[in-house]
């Protein structure tokens, strides 16, 4: 191996503990911040007794799920029943590997270390773990493999709740999958590359303007409503639903092996959260300078704070929805996800491909904030539409209303 | 069920409901800190938390003036008592006057329903403003006649048939 190979290696493996070291720790500390979040919004205080303000309580918890009986239901599948936790569990962390964090740090050593021996590595490190090539596409892909588990979960339990919760995971992820990945081809549309580092570097330009949530506002807004199907959210936790299911598809999970579920899905919170900042809001971009860009520790340090900043809002907003809307029904999942989200997006490849073409060859525009105004023009247009269409309830609206609707027309015909 | 019969609105109910939630985050917390407030604290600045005066809880049996309870042991409370959780052997002095020589009461057993206080010709046995009663044995429930005088606790007012609404 050459030294410079060894560089390499040795700077993915720092970023790969770190990463999943702050993917770990977040993903506990978010357990508490959403239930201070629900708490704050209930006027209540939330768990403020292990620790400072409660900030031990996942430990506690933690120790406490380790400490527990694991049970297994009778009759169940014990091979895949112990396997589901740990498939649903993979590629949620997975997905963190491909994000960039912050801005590429500048770097040159050449250490000789007794037994490993030399490394050398020369010129910006980029700050994620994996640069991979395809870029969202590798997030899209493994993303969907989560479901694996959760069907798995389901079907190993034994058990008519875990059962159907894992059968309406499936489902309601293949119609979403679906929705989700077309609304990020107008991402690739304006940014001419899957690479997630050059999609941040294609929206920073200095303005915020150029961040993709303008230009491409509905993209946005389909993926961040698949984004909440894809992680078993609410308003779409179906495969879970209390109130149904019991738990849904880890109805007979106890002990650890609850918890990975459980860390699996915040951990796709932070997952989606982070593809949304990167894809939509300009990654770990500072708006008004180019100071960022500008490379050394204190640009990479200060980005990765703007970023896990930007990711800790869309958190709370993704909680905040939780604690707000009520669980849709399944047939209005169904109906939102096919009827609505799928078309929309198809249509507005069309309207983005278009307008784009127009706006950079027939109008021949270059500038990056203008093409994105006449593009978030466009989009306002769209928007209108889309959301008073929405609004209207023509799709989403119950099958009962559509009944009383009828009996009312009746009626009228009638009298 | 009753359910919206004209237009229902999605986004903006949305939006609605999300504002509403914020809102709420803004606002003053309502929970009570249990270990550090009580509802039987007399000024903690939270008066919507305090007991109601008619809360039967502990029992406390009073005392006259020269630290005997006033109990004459006449047998009313164990008759009323649904729950028989009152044992009561009565005893008699030299000058005739009637006291008890047992007189236990089974917190376990007891459902907190005031006949006691409300049946005892000496006001002598109350329930009383008070709920933390645990202890690490189950002998430890059955509150003899010294511990039931030793009780400091504020006692119920129960309830007022000329003022049935607490006004």
């Amino acid at each position: 191996m050459t030294p410079e190979m060894k560089g390499f290696l040795l700077l993915s493996i720092i970023k790969l503990v770190g990463v999943f070291t702050i993917i770990m720790i977040g993903v506990a500390l978010l357990t508490l911040m959403e239930r201070k979040v629900s708490a704050w919004m209930q006027n209540r205080h939330g768990p403020n007794r292990v620790g400072w303000a409660g900030l031990l309580q996942p430990a506690a918890d933690g120790v406490k799920n380790i400490l527990k009986e694991e049970t297994y239901p009778a009759e169940a599948n014990r091979r895949l029943f112990l396997v589901a936790p740990a498939l649903s569990f993979i590629p949620a962390l997975l997905l963190s590997a491909v994000i960039p964090f912050a801005a590429p740090l500048p770097l040159d050593f050449d250490v000789t270390l007794p037994l490993l021996g030399r490394f050398v590595w020369h010129g910006p490190v980029p700050m994620v773990v994996a640069d991979v090539p395809v870029g969202f596409l590798f997030v899209i892909a493994v993303s969907s493999l989560g479901v694996y588990g959760i069907a798995l979960a389901g079907w190993a339990s034994n058990s008519k709740y875990a059962l159907l919760g894992g059968l309406r995971a499936a489902a309601q992820m293949i119609s979403y999958e679906v929705a989700m990945g077309m609304s990020l081809i107008p991402v690739l549309l304006m940014s001419g590359n899957v690479r997630l580092g050059e999609i941040v570097a294609r929206q920073q330009t200095g303005s915020p303007l150029t961040w993709y949530v303008l230009p491409l506002f509905l993209s946005f807004f389909i993926f961040l409503v698949a984004g909440f199907a894809e992680t078993n959210r609410l308003p779409f936790d179906l495969p879970e639903a209390e109130s149904e299911l019991i738990a849904g598809y880890h109805t007979e999970y106890s002990a650890m092996k609850f918890s990975f579920f459980f860390i699996a899905e915040y951990a796709n919170v932070v997952t989606v959260c982070c593809m949304v900042t990167t894809l939509f809001f300009g990654g770990w971009d500072i708006p008004f300078t180019d100071w960022d860009r500008s490379g050394g520790l204190l640009p990479t340090l200060t980005t990765w704070l703007v970023f896990s900043l930007k990711v800790l809002f869309w958190i709370f907003v993704v909680m905040w929805i939780r604690w707000t809307l009520p669980r849709f029904r399944y047939d209005q999942l169904m109906a939102l996800g096919w009827k609505v989200m799928m078309p929309l997006a198809l249509t507005y490849i069309m309207v983005v491909a278009v307008a784009l073409y127009l706006v950079e060859r027939v109008a021949g525009l270059t500038n990056p904030v203008v093409v994105s105004l006449a593009l978030f023009g466009v989009n306002l247009v769209l928007a209108v539409l889309v959301f008073g269409l929405l609004d209207s309830g023509m799709f989403i609206r119950g099958s009962a209303q559509r009944a009383l609707e009828r009996r009312a027309q009746r009626a009228g015909v009638v009298g | 069920m009753k359910r919206p019969e004209r237009q229902v609105s999605y986004v903006r109910a949305t939006l609605k409901g999300m504002a509403l939630t914020f809102k709420h985050m803004l606002e003053k917390k309502v929970t009570m800190q249990y270990p550090e407030q009580k509802s039987t604290d007399r000024d903690h600045g939270m008066g919507a938390y305090h007991l109601s005066p008619r809360w039967r809880g502990t029992h406390r049996m009073l005392t006259d003036e020269q630290g005997r309870s006033k109990c004459v042991a006449c047998g009313l409370c164990p008759q009323i008592c649904p729950a028989n959780c009152i044992k009561l052997v009565p005893g008699e002095d030299e000058q005739g006057n009637r006291y008890p020589l047992i007189y236990e009461i089974d917190e376990f057993r007891c459902i907190f329903c005031g006949y006691c206080q409300e049946v005892c010709p000496e006001e002598a046995i109350h329930v009383g403003l008070h709920f933390e009663n645990s202890e690490y044995t189950r002998g430890r429930f059955v509150y003899d006649l010294e511990r039931l005088s030793a009780q400091a606790h504020p006692v119920s007012t129960l309830w007022d048939p000329s003022d049935p609404k607490g006004e």
